[in-house]
């Protein structure tokens, strides 16, 4: 009983607190042409009733985290419970699943109005986009914030290539991805020496300075009016509007199975063992004679790739591009997607972006909250689960015991 | 002559603003090495204060604007402390001992956080901030190299400056945060509490980005939710530049931005006015990731 009243006495002292603090931007509003001064009380209002049950909410979430939820013991129990990561990985429940998820993708675009696929191959876009940036951050752990440079790379690659050479899109693609490839060992190399926070605010002037040199070089990138017309890829003829869409949520399909592919053999490869060496400790990995240069700039460039190659179908998709979609939010947006999910976890990652892009989508009435949901959304996983939605499974090696 | 001369008025000027915001970043790093990414969002949120405050006093009081001034000053200056200390205990505290990467990310969330709270909750529009500042009858306009507003924001952050370092060098809070920033167990050991150093770190570099704020909002006349973003970055930078951590290299540091950005501008183009402050960030960060006055750190395996 004590216990109550007194967390009913914090959540009242936490909702007065945020009641004074937020009560000028809150509650008042200027209007200074006219001369009027609009008082909004009834926000007051809700500030102190959400605040006082969030914060109680907040307290018990808290304490959680600190002690434990309690009794579950969480590896004696699992093992004797249901687990939809045990059922899946077996060959019996594998297989079908993966079958019925392959014949609804391939009809997805025959099953649904026209505009659905458009918003499903923009949410693959972001798939791909946070595949990539999840090789850099979750593999290497490298915080980058300039991603949307490289994406920006990629679609004006095709962009100004078309507009100077008239190259079609197939051809684009490739070179999308080098060029992505390409700006990511160019940006890298001065950054070698850094790491973690001083990292992350290079890059992030690096993705700002690539964006204000597209905005400011008119003569050759056409600046903020950005380059139009650019056209949609034909399946060895010009296809229709609707056509071209389908054809393209297909290229996506392809290129988020084709990025799932490449990360899971990178896992296992040297350099993906030599990322998770650095990742862990660079200095430790450094002195068992791993090259953090060549690591590093490997790591940016295999991200970067994705990135380039999206750019490409987004100037397609959208047969417009201009600086302004390729601004930090678009950076910080791929960011929540990979935390949300999971850092390092591809199944973390897909959820991660479908969320991130179709929740505003869907939910129009929440689409001007979106941008305060997605900083609540890295608050609150950073405090609370750091490791994501779905967390990522690392491989354990048993020695010495029966595999059974 | 008389446009370099207003070039390096112009600099100094700006120079000061990231001054007074840089201190902020340099404080909060030096004690718990966060880069607090919403640091600009509490400058942006005091120069909103003053405004709204201010708006609201003009239109229903019949004050005098010096009066009003100084209530909207100080109502940004507390509200902007409170932001920021509340900021820490939501968005820092239970994050102290996790990795620096996961704070940091936290603390972009919550620079998202504030920058729609006040788009939500006010406007996306820039609105005009009719300056509170009276014209000194010793200043013509338009006769004299330096205006008002730059001659206030200049002398303002110079006593700022001069109180700040008094605080820091000569009480005993300033030495429980020299001894926190230097190492938090040790400073446990001999009985600081380090949250109330914390706490009382947050709301000073906080105080001090209100004051930013509202002498830049008088100096522009007007201000919009995103104005905290860039501002932020710069004054970031200007601290790396200094050395961050050290309170007269942010000085320098914002002094030496300001200056480069005036110069740049004025004699280079100034649509890549934005593009000077960036390209010394990295370029110090290769050469000399200590800045000009920090000390090197020696990592340890």
């Amino acid at each position: 009983m004590n216990k109550i009243i007194q967390e009913i006495k914090k959540s009242v002292l936490s909702a007065l607190w945020l009641m004074i603090l937020t009560f000028p931007i809150m509650v008042i509003k200027v209007n200074s042409y006219e001369g009027v001064v609009l008082w909004r009380w009834k926000n007051l209002m809700w500030i102190g009733i959400g605040t006082f049950f969030l914060s109680w909410l907040w307290r018990f979430l808290l304490d959680r985290k600190e002690n434990g939820p309690g009794e579950s013991k969480p590896d004696a129990d699992r093992d004797g419970k249901f687990s939809l990561r045990k059922a899946l990985g077996e060959r019996k429940v594998k297989i079908p699943t993966l079958a019925v998820l392959a014949i609804l993708v391939l009809a997805f675009p025959f099953m649904v109005k026209f505009y659905q696929v458009g918003i499903m191959t923009s949410a693959l876009m972001f798939v791909i986009l946070g595949l990539g940036l999840n090789i850099v951050i979750g593999y290497g752990g490298l915080l980058h914030l300039g991603y949307a440079a490289f994406y920006a790379m990629g679609a004006y690659t095709y962009g100004l290539m078309y507009l100077y050479w008239g190259l079609p899109f197939w051809a684009a693609l490739p070179l999308g991805a080098v060029s992505g490839a390409v700006f990511g060992i160019v940006i890298g190399v001065p950054v070698l020496r850094l790491r973690g926070d001083y990292l992350a605010i290079v890059t992030l002037a690096f993705g700002e300075i690539s964006r204000l040199l597209l905005e400011n070089m008119s003569g050759f990138t056409k600046g903020p009016e950005g380059i139009a017309q650019i056209p949609r890829p034909g399946f060895f003829v010009k296809l229709s509007l609707q056509g071209a869409t389908t054809y393209l949520f297909y290229i996506c399909i392809v290129l988020v199975l084709f990025a799932i592919f490449v990360i899971r053999r990178l896992e296992d490869s040297r350099i993906g063992r030599a990322l998770e060496a650095m990742k862990e400790d660079d200095i430790a990995a450094q002195s068992m004679g791993i090259d953090l240069a060549k690591t590093k700039l490997i790591t940016f460039a295999l991200g970067a790739v994705w990135a380039g190659m999206v750019g490409v179908v987004l100037a397609a998709k959208t047969t417009y591009i201009n600086p302004g979609s390729f601004t930090l939010m678009e950076s910080v947006m791929i960011l929540v997607a990979v935390v949300l999910g999971g850092t390092g976890s591809i199944p973390g990652v897909i959820l991660g972006a479908f969320l991130v892009t179709l929740i505003p989508e869907y939910f129009r009435a929440l689409a001007d909250y979106r941008m305060l949901m997605f900083g609540v959304a890295l608050v609150v996983m950073s405090i609370f689960r750091p490791q994501g939605i779905i967390p990522r499974v690392r491989k354990r090696y048993l020695v010495g015991e029966d595999k059974s | 002559m008389k446009y370099f001369l207003q070039l390096v008025l112009a600099g100094l000027t700006k120079g000061s603003i990231y001054a007074l915001i840089a201190l902020g970043y340099t404080m909060v790093y030096g004690i718990i090495k966060l880069i607090n990414f919403a640091h600009g969002e509490i400058y942006m949120i005091g120069a909103f204060t003053a405004l709204i405050v201010g708006g609201a006093l003009q239109i229903t009081t019949g004050l005098s604007p010096l009066t009003i001034l100084a209530i909207s000053l100080a109502a940004a200056i507390f509200f902007s402390s409170g932001y920021g200390v509340t900021m820490e205990k939501i968005a820092y505290k239970p994050l102290r001992n996790a990795p620096r990467l996961t704070a940091l990310i936290s603390a972009i969330g919550m620079s998202l956080i504030l920058q729609n709270y006040v788009l939500l909750a006010q406007t996306s529009d820039f609105l005009p901030f009719r300056s509170m500042i009276p014209n000194f009858p010793f200043l013509t306009p338009g006769k004299s190299l330096v205006t008002t507003t730059q001659l206030v924001i200049l002398i303002t952050t110079v006593v700022v400056m001069v109180i700040l370092t008094l605080l820091i060098k000569f009480t005993r809070t300033g030495k429980a945060m020299r001894a926190t920033s230097q190492d938090k167990v040790m400073a446990q050991l001999v009985g600081i509490d380090i949250n109330k150093v914390i706490t009382f770190t947050f709301a000073v570099g906080s105080a001090t980005a209100a004051i930013g704020g509202v002498l830049i909002a008088n100096h522009t006349g007007q201000i919009n939710f995103y104005i905290g973003f860039l501002a932020g970055i710069k004054a970031f930078v200007a601290a790396v530049l200094g050395g961050i951590g050290s309170i007269p290299g942010a000085v320098l540091g914002s002094l030496v931005l300001g200056m480069t950005e005036s110069f740049g501008a004025g004699y280079i183009s100034s649509a890549y006015e934005d593009v000077f402050a960036f390209i010394i960030l990295i370029l110090i960060l290769i050469f000399k990731p200590s800045g000009l006055l920090g000390r090197n750190e020696i990592e340890k395996v």
